[in-house]
């Protein structure tokens, strides 16, 4: 192992992690809902009464997040090496598993862990093991 | 009120993980590539967040109404078992072949990239699969309930 000192960000990382707790501190206390994306999102997939509003409004502030970033300053440009085969089965992994695993990085990851959950930091650390596995087996092994 | 503060705060969330570098799966990829040229910013994003989480939820805990007296919502499920793990596991599988997890992947399909998009839309085809089969499983056995 050694150290990508050249992509080592712990400022910007460190103040982006303080607005993503703000962010999950606003909707758990003024909306009494845990910041769980794939949560959000599946509850929008599967429509009940009085659950719509406030997921779409939800992930509509995420979609424009963009709009309001590049105000203030320039979004890094994003490598993204994964060709149209590897999204898609990316994508479906992750939406399948977030499902039966009830979460992602947000609602067990930050909220979870958050909340001292042990349901969570046992979540948090399987998908972690599974994501270091699997970069492992792609980078350094195929 | 509350479909302000939810814009509000799903805004806040999209800038905090754009600033921490979450929506560029080149950095994901890094932080995930512990065995090779390791990356370890994301881990000041985790603890940057639960530093402030900490303390929101120790209070939402405390509370039973929202600042605006709205109900509060929280997870009452504390079974370890084969659905959370393995779940878990195939999400992170999930994770590591593209280096995008739900939010930053909506974030960026939000500032317009096409590879984004593409695993939005498989994302939230995987969603629905589960809610299919999960309807499927579950759905004869309600029935038969019912005629019993």
């Amino acid at each position: 192992m050694t150290i990508d000192w050249a992509h080592f960000t712990p400022w910007t990382s460190l103040a982006g992690g303080v607005l993503i707790g703000v962010a999950a501190a606003m909707l758990v206390l003024l909306n009494g809902r845990v910041a769980g994306i794939s949560g959000i999102v599946g509850g929008l997939l599967r429509p009940r009464r009085g659950e719509i509003a406030w997921r779409f409004n939800f992930v509509a502030g995420l979609l424009a997040a963009p709009l309001l970033f590049a105000l203030f300053g320039q979004a890094s440009i994003p490598r993204i090496d994964a060709g149209f085969g590897a999204l898609v089965a990316a994508g479906l992994l992750v939406g399948l598993g977030t499902s039966y695993g009830s979460g992602c990085t947000s609602g067990h990851g930050v909220c979870g862990l958050s909340r001292l959950s042990p349901r969570s930091l046992v979540a948090t650390a399987a998908f972690m093991l599974a994501g270091v596995a699997t970069v492992f087996i792609v980078r350094h092994l195929v | 009120m509350n479909l302000f503060s939810a814009f509000a705060a799903g805004l806040v969330f999209g800038v905090g993980l754009i600033l921490s570098g979450m929506t560029d799966p080149g950095k994901v990829i890094g932080f995930l590539d512990v065995f090779g040229h390791w990356d370890p910013s994301l881990a000041f994003v985790m603890g940057g967040a639960i530093l402030v989480g900490l303390f929101a939820f120790a209070l939402a805990h405390r509370r039973t109404k929202t600042f605006f007296g709205g109900a509060m919502h929280l997870p009452h499920n504390r079974d370890i078992d084969h659905r959370l793990v393995g779940g878990s596991l195939v999400f992170g599988i999930g994770w590591g072949l593209a280096g995008f997890c739900p939010g930053p992947a909506l974030v960026s399909f939000g500032s317009g990239q096409d590879k984004a998009a593409v695993f939005v839309a498989a994302m939230l085809g995987g969603m629905l699969i589960y809610a299919a089969a999960d309807r499927l499983i579950h759905e004869p056995r309600r029935r038969t309930r019912h005629h019993a």
